[in-house]
């Protein structure tokens, strides 16, 4: 196939061949899709895939795009502020489809409908590659003459800077609508903002049906090399909301024990330790994002529960036992201990840590040893060390 | 006589009410203490250490639980809860300075408010105990977590409520009620003995022990001698866990010599304090030896100095200071002394504790690096102190070793180790030198 020139190459050509195998490339090549594979881990972000048929559209050569970031596309009036967009979808990690004005190698700008999605490693949910796919949006028919067309880009540009060509326009775009001067113009022009660059069902069904296609093949290729990918993170760390050194810190203490953030709607569990999913049975997915109260059943008092919801609003400590129940419904005797945890700038409550104890394990325990309420103890001072140093370490890189 | 005015720090409830009510202690007690009327039928947690042989002991049976993250700072949570703490420590600001070294700062308002300034005498490192001032048998039973000692029958034990033997004097790490970190706890060997500030082999090697215990790099020990910012003059250590590395332990070190039992001494660069690096040894007690004859020359010559054990107590910093001396002689600009930051060992390390907003604010590395040249010995008088440090190890060493027999080897090791540290000018060391001195 190709062989690359530039000094990372090998990084380039090894980051599709050992996730999913050398033979995937030709595999994605007889797609009938225009997209890109692009590497966040390799310095530069740089596209390591081009399909054929995107080439085919660009009039780029293979060796012109691989290796360079997905920017070779655009051009003079590509609107920055869907680039941002772009961008920030990168950084937090998620999907973004918004409208795009891209330009062929020759220099023709031609407008696409951009569907870029991240591929999670499924071992470690870390974001192993981006896939750009780029469905020309059909051109509408010309209303008029040619000064009329020019005009009509011109708005159909700052439409797209307003977001308005997009299918969600999400708030912070709204507020910072307000400080744009020519708002007004184009908010009473919709109608004519939304004729020049619509994208139509059809095309937003391509987009969709592009991304089926090509997650379904990365997910089979990866089967070869047994690194598997999804197309959701169902790791544990980066869909919580501790990043990922609090993770690693945290993931050393062995015992039973929850983060839930009390700055989110109803407290959700941010962290779960593997010691916790044992215990309950539950994989870590299914308890990230939930409020504790989901391990409550039919004969759970209700008072117990309440107390431990206080607990939280006042952000005082406290102790109880509840009746808890398994994944499996088995239920068991929970000696809770919750604790509220600072950061390290110290002000505020950052988390709250539960440490739970399985009251019917009492007997196992050697003659030797702590207390269990020392050991719960132990657990809330180990969280309260890894919450605080990892906060510190944070302050500073900012 | 030279005498500093500081604010003395707080490190047991019953220090003070002790300053506030005045004059000392007045028996018939009632207070749970660690003195005679208190201590028949006292119990307390002991923990019982294996002691090993090698530093690097792989062959250790699993221990029923991690010394430091669960019994210690399981017990100093405990102690949280009740409520024996002057401050929440979690709740002082706490970053990482930018910069090369990573500095770390802490700003901690309420460590030394409600005390008065007391006078220091600053030029005697070694003092005689007095038992009229505060001293640790003086502290609540309550505010001790348990007693340390060695295992007897070479396993690691451990017994929940165990007498105080007052016989054998036992070791006890107790809470410092104004900690600076997390877990910050005291180490005082062997308590009832109310021995002086004043290091000597067997402390050392407990509080090495402890550090090796522990067994994690983020749980250091420290000591401070009188005149380097100890205010208690009752023997004591510190420890407190803090996750990052200090910028001490990422210097650069340049080795000066290979000393007995294959100790390696290096001395410290590119850091603002001068100071010597003591590691390796075939066993724990060759490094605690290296370290505890250089304590002990340093103290007898009235030098002040501290040391910090790190590594798990794999690697010991001594520092030579004169912070205090200068302070007390008003060679120190106003513009640090009116920080009130305090040059001890955590300091000296690179964990700055700041008692104002502003200088927490500001704080720079540049700031940082200020304020520890100051404690720094000069260049020439750190030469001058590692010759007699130098002298006086290569004699005890000798002592110990082959003694009455002279050791040819021994004499070239110092004379290499003289030269190697290009001390050409030190004092070299002689038979007759040493035996006069001991």
């Amino acid at each position: 196939m190709f062989m690359e020139q530039q000094p990372m190459g090998i990084a380039i050509e090894q980051s599709i061949n050992s996730r999913y195998s050398y033979w995937v490339r030709e595999a994605l090549d007889d797609l009938p899709y225009n997209f890109t594979i692009t590497d966040p881990s390799i310095p530069g972000h740089p596209i390591v895939f081009a399909s054929r048929e995107l080439l085919k559209m660009s009039g780029y050569s293979r060796e012109e795009v691989i290796g360079k970031n997905g920017r070779i596309f655009q051009g003079a009036k590509s609107n920055r502020r869907s680039v941002m967009e772009i961008k920030q979808a990168i950084r937090e990690e998620r999907s973004i489809q918004i409208t795009l004005l891209n330009y062929q190698k020759n220099g023709t700008p031609f407008w696409i409908l951009f569907h870029m999605f991240p591929v999670f490693s499924k071992e470690d949910g870390r974001v192993i590659h981006f896939v750009g796919v780029q469905v020309p949006v059909t051109p509408k028919p010309r209303r008029s003459g040619s000064e009329f067309s020019r005009i009509q880009v011109n708005l159909c540009d700052n439409a797209a800077f307003l977001g308005f060509c997009r299918r969600e326009v999400c708030s912070d775009t709204v507020a910072e609508l307000s400080r744009i001067p020519n708002l007004d113009l184009a908010a009473e022009d919709t109608e004519f903002n939304d004729t020049a660059c619509k994208v139509s069902d059809l095309e937003k069904q391509g987009a969709n049906s592009a991304m089926g296609s090509i997650l379904s093949m990365l997910t089979h290729y990866s089967q070869l090399t047994g690194k598997l990918v999804s197309e959701k993170r169902c790791c544990s760390s980066y869909m919580s909301g501790v990043g990922a050194s609090l993770n690693t810190s945290l993931g050393r203490i062995k015992q039973s024990f929850v983060l839930t953030d009390p700055h989110k709607t109803d407290i959700p569990i941010v962290y779960a330790s593997d010691a916790f999913l044992e215990m309950t049975g539950y994989a870590r997915h299914e308890v990230l994002g939930r409020n504790c109260r989901f391990l409550s059943g039919e004969e759970t008092d209700l008072s117990t529960q309440l107390q431990v919801t206080n607990s939280m609003q006042t952000g005082k400590a406290c102790t109880v036992c509840i009746l808890n129940y398994r994944k499996d419904r088995s239920p068991f005797w929970n000696c809770l201990y919750i604790s509220p945890v600072r950061n390290a700038s110290g002000k505020q409550t950052a988390y709250f840590v539960e440490v739970q104890m399985n009251v019917n394990n009492y007997n196992e325990k050697q003659q030797q040893n702590l207390r269990p309420e020392m050991m719960q103890l132990s657990v809330v001072a180990a969280v309260k060390v890894a919450v605080r140093t990892s906060g510190m370490i944070a302050t500073t890189s900012n | 006589m030279l005498r500093i005015k500081r604010v003395p720090t707080v490190v047991s409830n019953y220090q003070k009410e002790e300053a506030e009510e005045g004059d000392g202690f007045t028996g018939g007690c009632g207070r749970n203490c660690m003195r005679d009327c208190c201590l028949p039928g006292a119990k307390l947690p002991l923990y019982a250490f294996r002691k090993h042989d090698k530093i690097e002991s792989s062959e250790k049976k699993d221990p029923p639980f991690a010394f430091l993250d669960s019994l210690l700072l399981g017990e100093w949570e405990d102690r949280t809860e009740r409520g024996l703490f002057r401050y929440d420590v979690t709740a002082c600001s706490t970053k990482v300075i930018p910069g090369d070294y990573g500095f770390v700062a802490q700003l901690n308002e309420g460590r030394h408010l409600k005390k008065r300034p007391t006078e220091f005498r600053v030029d005697k490192v070694l003092q005689p105990f007095d038992g009229s001032k505060f001293n640790f048998t003086k502290v609540g039973q309550e505010e001790i977590l348990f007693q340390f000692e060695a295992s007897k029958d070479g396993e690691v034990e451990f017994y929940p409520n165990a007498p105080i033997d007052v016989e054998s004097s036992p070791s006890v790490v107790a809470i410092n009620v104004s900690p600076i970190e997390y877990g910050h706890v005291l180490l005082i060997p062997r308590i009832l003995e109310c021995l002086p500030q004043r290091i000597d082999h067997e402390s050392l090697l407990l509080a090495l022990y402890m550090a090796s215990e522990a067994g994690n790099p983020y749980f250091r020990l420290g000591y401070n001698s009188l005149g380097a910012f100890a205010t208690i003059n009752h023997l004591h250590f510190q420890a407190y866990y803090l996750a990052v590395r200090f910028p001490i332990e990422k210097a650069p070190t340049g080795k000066i010599t290979e000393f007995n039992g294959g100790v390696v001494i290096s001395e410290i660069l590119n850091y603002p304090v001068r100071g010597l690096v003591f590691e390796g040894g075939y066993s724990l007690e060759d490094l605690s030896n290296a370290v505890s004859d250089s304590c002990i020359c340093l103290q007898d010559n009235n030098i002040p100095y501290n040391v910090l054990i790190s590594d798990s107590g794999t690697r010991v910093f001594l520092l030579p200071q004169c912070y205090a001396e200068k302070q007390a002689l008003g060679e120190v600009s106003p513009e640090l002394l009116d920080t009130q930051v305090n040059p001890a060992v955590w300091e000296i390390s690179g964990h700055m504790v700041l008692k104002r907003k502003q200088d927490y604010d500001g704080a720079s590395e540049d700031n940082a690096w200020r304020l520890l040249a100051e404690v720094s010995l000069s260049e020439a008088r750190f030469q001058e102190v590692l010759a007699i440090i130098f002298e006086a190890i290569s004699c005890a060493a000798t002592e110990n070793e082959s003694l009455p027999d002279e050791d040819e080897q021994d004499v070239e090791d110092v004379d290499d180790a003289l030269n190697n540290g290009s001390h050409q000018n030190a004092v070299v060391a002689g038979k007759q030198e040493c035996i006069v001195q001991h």
